[in-house]
């Protein structure tokens, strides 16, 4: 335990190093992995950084094992990540839904590339948003930040840990290849100076314990295996005791708390980046490498004289329905451009509703966008 | 003439409880198994070798995957996790690096650790993990039905091989050889005394033990193939199993109701991955 795992100070690096720098400064101490392009880098900077800070990396066999190994480290009693692309992130999906059911706090890094399948491996995408939410079977809440710069990378893991352990789930860091490729300024702040949630340990003795009795913001406590609780955890429908019952009354309270420990503490989830929204007539709604390039054009409107304001989303799940669906009252239009066909912008319509158009300026993958492609469509629905 | 009924005298009633109540949860018993299935069996050796080691109970977890064996999880009083189909030993993994003081153990079965759960359990072994598992091989997918499963024998009846199975099975012990287990053994559950002896071995061993237990499953494996009983079953392994330890296990093949080689037939040491990975030994680290 030689080294440093904060490294206060000014430094040069891509994303992908930053989310790993972001980890350690949270804390995680476990990391399984699995190589991918555009995010083994992630993978490389832990392997090399863990064993100094008394932490432990493996590397797995594929991603169903690197998943389900951070789940065992997690109730071990340490925080713990792990990094992929599309089809590993494909891969993680199953034990993506065990984290889920188990409420298991961990954290995963998803550099986006270009799909479907072996798809681009080395260029942007960012088509696994709806994966994010919808990927693994079952009915789920998640929550998905969006980096838009390797400083964010790092500010950005840190608040995934956060989360993780606040509402215990897995919480998804949806990074893209330009983000995770970029090199950039990261400024990483004193050790001290970083908020750290701790892990929500039980205060009840093991006669008393129920390991699923959920607290009043219906998060339960939680516990480190080998400490004489004796529980049982399992990824089958369960009751507080957290034994196995296969029933519909087991499966409906179980299911909803689940979904509704998210959504009812989604105010204190979402996060967004508001620009020049006060006097909007078109909102340009992005997340990611593509939020660079439409504040760009939103910039160029405005100096044009043109109305045009900005959401930038962080949280992309859950979805900030609130501050969409205000904004959805009074302006012309919404313009969505991602490197995807149409997939968060399918979520603005859905809250937005038929009165007013949003439209998507689709992107397959490959590049980012042309900001003149982004710029037409503004044009379009201001006229 | 009626007079008030006269009152009964209160029963002495013995709280009736388990023999291995300690290790089992109650809560949860009767178990789902069915008559004659051989996974108790197993369960009970299991929990008696425990007891006979010195590892304390709350320095123990138990992780399974998915099926009949799968649910041993659920009914051990220990630290115990249900994973799902295959991945038993990837969360061990992460739990025994977590926490290098347990003692954590894979109880599950041939079609969760050695078919869909095969990547893992291979690794598992050339890492040479701290982990302990116990495979509870009945030739045959149980909780499913009974289908053809990695280890089923040639010619057996299964579901899915309604006119006999043409695939080659795993000759388990052999595979976990080849990857390196520094502990394997192979004991049907007629041998009580012998498989309780082993697991309290794999347990005190330190890196990737593994035990094969031969065990019956009545129900489908032996009413498809028309075997009889489970009792049956019991005979077979009682007539035809030997016991060859240090065995070369390539030679410990299982043919349909041919002779079982049982005994202990590798028991090495070396360097765990947490040996290596902390530099406490040759052979690699920081
Ligand atoms: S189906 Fe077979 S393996 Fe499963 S509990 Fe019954 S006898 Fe045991």
């Amino acid at each position: 335990m030689s080294e440093q795992a904060v490294l206060t100070g000014e430094h040069f690096m891509t994303g992908d190093e930053a989310a790993a720098e972001g980890g350690l400064a949270a804390g995680c101490r476990f990391f399984g992995g699995y190589p991918i392009t555009p995010a083994t880098e992630v993978t490389e900077v832990m392997a090399k950084r863990l064993p100094g800070v008394g932490g432990v990396f493996i590397q797995m066999e594929d991603e169903m094992a690197s998943m389900n190994t951070l789940l065992g480290a997690a109730w071990g009693g340490m925080k713990s990540m792990t990094s992929t692309s599309g089809p590993g992130f494909s891969l993680m999906m199953e034990n993506l839904g065990l984290g889920i059911i188990t409420e298991t706090p961990c954290v995963l890094v998803n550099v986006q590339r270009g799909g479907p399948s072996t798809g681009l491996p080395t260029l942007v995408g960012q088509q696994d948003m709806m994966q994010a939410k919808w990927g693994s079977h079952g009915d789920y809440e998640i929550i998905a930040l969006a980096p838009s710069s390797p400083q964010e990378a790092f500010d950005f893991t840190i608040h995934a840990f956060n989360f993780s352990e606040q509402y215990r789930l897995p919480v998804l860091l949806m990074m893209d290849e330009s983000v995770g490729h970029m090199f950039e300024k990261v400024v990483i702040p004193k050790a001290e100076d970083i908020k750290l949630v701790p892990r929500r340990i039980t205060k009840d003795k093991p006669a008393d314990y129920l390991p699923f009795k959920p607290d009043d913001d219906l998060v339960p406590p939680m516990i480190e295996f080998g400490e004489g609780y004796r529980v049982h955890i399992t990824g089958l429908t369960h009751d507080e005791k957290g034994y196995p019952v296969i029933n519909a009354e087991a499966q409906q309270p179980l299911v909803r708390r689940l979904c509704e420990k998210i959504t009812k503490n989604a105010d204190k989830i979402y996060m967004y980046d508001e620009r020049e929204l006060d006097d909007a007539e078109v909102v340009v709604i992005s997340y990611g490498i593509t939020a660079r390039i439409a504040q760009q054009v939103v910039n160029e409107c405005r100096a044009e004289g043109k109305k045009v304001g900005h959401l930038r989303l962080i949280t992309c799940w859950p979805f900030p329905e609130p501050i969409v669906r205000k904004l959805a009252d009074r302006i012309k239009g919404f313009v969505v451009p991602e490197i995807n066909l149409g997939q968060m912008s399918l979520e603005v319509e859905r809250v937005a509703g038929r009165g007013i158009p949003t439209i998507c300026v689709p992107n397959a993958g490959g590049e980012v966008h042309n900001p003149e492609d982004i710029h037409a469509v503004i044009r379009e629905v201001l006229k | 003439m009626s007079t008030a009924p006269a009152k009964a005298a209160p029963v002495e009633r013995k709280e009736l409880h388990h023999p291995k109540d300690t290790m089992l949860r109650e809560d949860r018993l009767p178990h789902i198994w069915c008559p004659t299935c051989g996974i108790g069996t197993a369960v009970s050796c299991f929990v008696e070798a425990l007891r006979e080691t010195n590892i304390p109970e709350e320095k123990v977890a138990v992780v399974s995957g998915i099926g009949c064996t799968g649910r041993v999880a659920g009914y051990v009083n220990l630290d115990s996790f249900h994973t799902t189909h295959g991945r038993a030993i990837p969360f061990a993994t992460g739990l025994a690096l977590a926490k290098p003081d347990m003692k954590v153990v894979v109880f599950s079965g041939d079609g969760d650790l050695v078919a869909i759960g095969g990547n893992h359990i291979i690794n598992a072994a050339r890492r040479n993990m701290n982990i302990t598992v116990i495979c509870i091989n009945n030739f045959i997918y149980g909780m499913t039905g009974g289908q053809c499963a990695s280890t089923t024998p040639q010619i057996a009846k299964t579901s899915t091989t309604p006119t006999g199975n043409t695939d080659y099975p795993f000759n388990v012990p052999y595979l976990m050889d080849a990857c390196g287990a520094t502990y394997i053994a192979r004991w049907t559950v007629l041998h009580i005394r012998r498989l309780k002896k082993a697991m309290g071995e794999a347990l005190n061993k330190k890196g990737f033990s593994f035990i094969e237990v031969i065990a019956p499953c009545a129900t489908l494996y032996a009413r498809r193939n028309r075997l009889g009983t489970g009792f049956d079953l019991m005979k077979f392994y009682h007539d035809n199993s030997e016991i060859q330890h240090g065995a070369d296990t390539k030679m410990v093949d299982i043919g349909f109701q041919e002779k079982i080689i049982c005994g202990k037939f590798v028991d090495i040491d070396k360097p765990t991955f947490l040996e290596r990975y902390r530099g406490e030994t040759n052979g690699g680290g920081k």
